[in-house]
């Protein structure tokens, strides 16, 4: 187990290496100037550029910019915006609000998530699990800012049930958005769990499960579940690592100010050296999460440790 | 639809994408299980007595049958040629001068025989939303047709080949894995397309940073299959006939190996639909005054509560396409998947 | 290691034989129509017995083991008649709870392949624990205290060190001791084996088959062995039953009925064992293939097959009847198939 880790811990490192490099090789790298890719079409005053140049290290040979633009991550800087403020400070003001419209959303996603799926997948052809099937279709299908949208049109102002915008009402304010950001992966843990738990019931240890006389609540609450849920916990794992990078659209449309609405409002303001800087955390974390579901399904499935 | 835009393409194929979105998290080297077995192929110099059973024939025979697959082919076709020839459905363009007058901005459906209404800019909505049609397939059909060469070349390689060149791929693979769709589409287009290429951010750019950001699990499917088709009996069969590599290759091993990346290829051009309407939403995609999905839907968030409509139609031809797109490839697995005859 | 031949109608000293199958018929009911799976068979078992249930592949043998069990998949699986007698006691009528209770404490049953049928994420010594641990209300430690000495005694080495291993880290043969660790746990007045070494190399299926015995012998328990070798038959049962098409067409004690079959289908099987004075000549298979089960003839299900049938045999389907006593066959020529042996 531990080789195993080792293992996975290494490959991570050139991932993460790579991704840097991409990122900085995208920005700063390619011909023209970097100052023009960093602002856009947007004027900059001297001093900002000067300001830009320093920090990026921009009139250094490539080689030394990426190291020195390595050296900075490594100790937590991320430059600066175009008034002078460290991206560092805009991530700590903003990461909070994103943790807890990820966390709501893993919760629902989860909860809701399972559950339907179980029911689906004991029930099969039923119509719970016709329900199921088809609505998860919908679900899927509907991109995540319509279904922003149109949750915020029927149940916010229609039916007033949700504040429909702003961190106003404190925990209630999550709760909307919390469900559309969801809501995808919602439909995907349903599905998962559902065809997870079929295909497990017709594996041959349910019938030796039977054959033992176990009773059916033991045959799927232990036997089966414990096997069928390795695939939708790994999945959990990841989708936490995406939630947090950041629901650009979700923050967008709910006015939460999170990560993604940094970097949306950035993108809009065309503030490249923001939206770097947070990509750039983004991609580690989603990185980091991945890593971490690998270690976890090893420990789910005893079949893997060995390798 | 954002960060999760690889997640919608899959979405609601279990077995074969959930392979496919493992990647990173799957131990070793992230190659994914091919969910369905081969079928053997035709047998050569065969007894008459056995049928010439082939995958596809079989398929395309369960395809008929399928409600579903009838249901959601039958829209796609509408969809297409409402795309590709949009004189058919409405006989205005919004694209001339003229048509659009600011008088009419935001009227609801019904006013002055607007079966739509009219869009922020006085144009007759429902030709809007049917123009729109075309950019949408257009982006789905070339990325995911980009993607997919890429990937199956990549792929292919990777797998007849293995040894270091299968480890750089599958490295690179990992390090664009890395990169959530959104992200990587805003990086590349924010960040490149602003004056360095090609100086707008059209269709042509749009479409180049999407394909760079998919191809990826198009190589793994194909890469899998390869790799576990080419140890298999019929193919040493094959070659103890005396088959030769070529016919080995296109007979037995490209048309059980492309089934599960046409399956998955199917239900991508769905999510790259979405991944387009969401860029252009975010307003890092097409730019007005291009005539997309998530331009109107963008156009339209700020009215929602003055003139719910603008938000309708687009949402719903939108959500109907990559609904068609997602019923099809569900179709599609279940009639290439063997094991679930 | 046989015991005295036993008639299959006659009481073992002290009672009614421990288990009857009475008549019994399964039916599938699937997409394509109905599969007859199980068309009235009847046998009976005594303690301390081996009976050998032989049949080719898809003959229905397994499905009367599952339906002993009360493991059949219901749907698509159906009783549609008869009993079984467990101590007199009809298991088809039982309720469920008794049931359950019933199995693995009175009534086991080995499978095939044991690597697919232990759950791969639980240590062998946790499975085997599970007997005691749902049966008997014990402790985990005693428990797993149990499962060590039932590995001893089914001879897997260093079962202390391997009981908190798990079942992809034996090989075949081991993983196949653990099963019958499994079964036998609770001691079982009656253990099924089906096809319990069909997945194992000739040397691991000898001991697989001595430790069966030797369990039997230090039990008393009766043994079922579904099986299609003639020779594991050969070596182990006392009676025996062949099964055709879902029909049991001839029982016997196995000396009686290989040395001098009753039945033609019988005939044909031990005419086509290979043997060593053979060597140089063609082997004798049975011509034809086993009939579908979902569309089966009329009359007597052999007959397409059958070197000796005749319109009787094609309009009327035979009973399973007395021809010596001891020895029941299902073929209307049934006495003159024995004297020509």
């Amino acid at each position: 187990m531990a080789r195993y880790i080792a293992r996975r811990l290494l490959l991570a490192i050139p991932v993460l290496i790579g991704a840097s490099f991409l990122i900085f090789a995208m920005v700063f790298a390619l011909p023209g100037d970097p100052i023009r890719a960093l602002s856009g079409d947007r004027p900059l005053s001297p001093s900002v550029q000067a300001q830009l140049r320093a920090d990026y290290n921009l009139d250094d040979p490539l080689p030394i910019q990426y190291a020195k633009y390595v050296g900075n991550l490594l100790q937590g800087d991320l430059g600066t915006d175009f008034s002078g403020r460290p991206v560092s400070d805009i991530i700590k003001q903003s990461l909070p609000v994103t943790v807890k419209l990820a966390l709501t959303a893993l919760v629902f996603e989860a909860v809701f998530g399972l559950v339907a799926g179980i029911l689906a997948g004991i029930r099969r052809k039923s119509f719970f699990d016709s329900l199921v099937l088809v609505s998860t279709t919908l679900i899927v299908s509907i991109p995540v800012f319509v279904l922003g949208f149109l949750a915020q049109y029927f149940l916010g102002l229609r039916l007033g049930l949700f504040p429909i915008a702003g961190l106003t009402e404190g925990f209630r304010s999550y709760l909307l958005p919390g469900f559309v950001l969801a809501a995808l992966s919602l439909a995907y843990i349903a599905r998962l769990t559902r065809t997870s738990l079929v295909e497990n019931l017709r594996n041959d240890y349910v019938r030796t499960a039977k054959a033992k006389g176990l009773t059916p609540l033991s045959i799927v609450g232990k036997h089966t579940l414990r096997n069928s849920l390795i695939p939708v916990v790994t999945f959990l794992g990841v989708d936490l690592g995406v939630l947090l990078s950041g629901a650009i659209v979700t923050e967008g449309i709910f006015n939460l100010p999170g990560l993604g609405r940094a970097v949306f409002n950035a993108v809009n303001s065309q503030e490249g050296s923001v939206v770097v800087g947070i990509v750039t955390l983004f991609v580690f974390v989603y990185i980091f999460f991945n890593l971490l579901v690998d270690v976890l399904y090893a420990a789910l499935d005893p079949r893997i440790r060995y390798e | 639809m954002s960060e999760r835009t690889e997640r919608d393409s899959q979405s609601s194929v279990p077995r074969d994408e959930f392979a496919g979105r493992t990647e990173g998290r799957m131990p070793g080297d992230g190659p994914v299980a091919p969910a369905h077995r081969p079928r053997d192929a035709e047998v050569p110099d065969s007894t008459e007595d056995l049928r010439q059973a082939s995958l596809w024939s079989d398929a395309w025979r369960q395809l008929r049958r399928n409600k579903l697959f009838i249901v959601a082919a039958t829209l796609l076709l509408v969809l297409t040629v409402m795309a590709a020839f949009p004189q058919l459905f409405t006989s205005i363009d919004p694209r001339e001068r003229g048509v659009c007058q600011l008088a009419n901005s935001r009227q609801g459906p019904g006013t002055n025989g607007a079966w739509f209404g009219y869009d922020i800019f006085g144009c007759d909505y429902y030709s809007t939303v049917v123009y729109g049609a075309r950019v949408s397939m257009i982006i789905g059909l070339v990325v995911v047709g980009g993607a997919m060469v890429i990937g199956v070349f990549l792929g292919a390689l990777a797998g007849f080949f293995g040894g270091w060149f299968d480890n750089l791929v599958a490295r690179l693979t990992d390090i664009v894995y890395g990169l959530p769709l959104i992200l990587g589409a805003i990086l590349l287009l924010n960040l490149l397309a602003a004056d360095r290429f090609f100086g707008e951010r059209n269709l042509a750019t749009v479409s180049t940073a999407l394909i760079l950001l998919s191809w990826m699990t198009f190589m793994r499917l194909f890469r899998s299959s390869v790799i576990s088709i080419k140890d298999t009996d019929y193919v040493s069969a094959a070659r103890a006939m005396g088959a030769t590599n070529s016919r080995i290759i296109l007979k037995h091993i490209v048309p059980n190996a492309l089934a599960p990346v046409l399956v998955y290829g199917t239900i991508a051009v769905g999510g790259i639909i979405a991944a387009e309407a969401t860029l252009s939403f975010l307003g890092i995609g097409l730019q007005q005054p291009a005539i997309s999905w998530g331009l109107q839907i963008n156009s339209a968030q700020n009215f929602i509560r003055s003139s719910p409509h603008l938000l309708f139609f687009p949402s719903i031809f939108l959500s109907v396409t990559v609904l068609s797109f997602i019923l099809l490839g569900d179709a599609l697995r279940d009639a290439l998947d063997p094991k679930l005859r | 290691m046989t015991s005295p031949v036993l008639s299959p109608y006659e009481p073992v000293a002290g009672g009614a034989p421990l288990l009857e199958v009475d008549d019994l018929y399964v039916e599938f009911r699937t997409d394509y129509g109905i599969v007859h799976a199980v068309n009235g068979i009847s046998y009976t078992l005594a303690a301390g017995e081996t009976l050998a249930i032989l049949g080719e592949s898809g003959c229905g043998k397994s499905v009367s083991a599952q339906t002993i069990m009360g493991i059949l998949d219901t749907p698509p699986g159906f009783v549609t008649g008869g009993e079984i007698r467990y101590k007199g006691r009809n298991l088809l009528t039982m309720p469920a709870k008794e049931q359950r209770d019933l199995r693995g404490e009175e009534i086991s049953i080995v499978f095939q392949d044991a690597l697919s049928s232990l759950n791969p994420v639980f240590t062998v010594g946790s499975q085997i624990g599970e007997m005691f641990r749902r049966h008997r209300g014990t402790s985990r430690k005693d428990a797993k205290k149990a499962a060590i000495e039932l590995m001893d005694r089914v001879r897997i080495p260093s079962a202390k060190e391997r009981v908190g291993d798990y079942p992809h880290q034996f090989s075949g043969g081991m993983r196949q001791r653990v099963m019958i660790a499994m079964a036998i746990a609770l001691d079982p007045a009656i253990l099924i084996a089906d096809e319990p070494t069909t997945a194992l190399d000739v040397t691991v299926q000898a001991q697989i088959m001595d430790l069966l015995a030797e369990l039997q012998k230090e039990t008393g328990m009766g043994l079922i062995l579904i099986t299609h070798d003639l020779g594991v038959v050969g070596e182990i049962a006392d009676r025996v039953a062949v099964m055709y098409a879902g029909r049991i067409v001839e029982t016997g004690a196995t000396d009686a009925v290989f040395s001098a079959p009753a039945m033609p289908y019988t005939e044909g099987l031990m005419a086509s064992i290979a043997r060593v004075d053979q060597k140089g000549q063609r082997l004798n298979p049975i011509v034809g293939a086993p009939p579908d089960l979902a569309n089966l003839p009329n009359g007597c299900p052999f007959h397409p097959r059958c070197p000796r049938a005749t319109d009787l045999c094609r309009r009327d389907l035979p009973e399973l009847l007395e021809v010596v006593p001891g020895r029941r066959s299902a073929c209307h020529y049934r006495d003159e198939v024995l004297r020509d042996h």
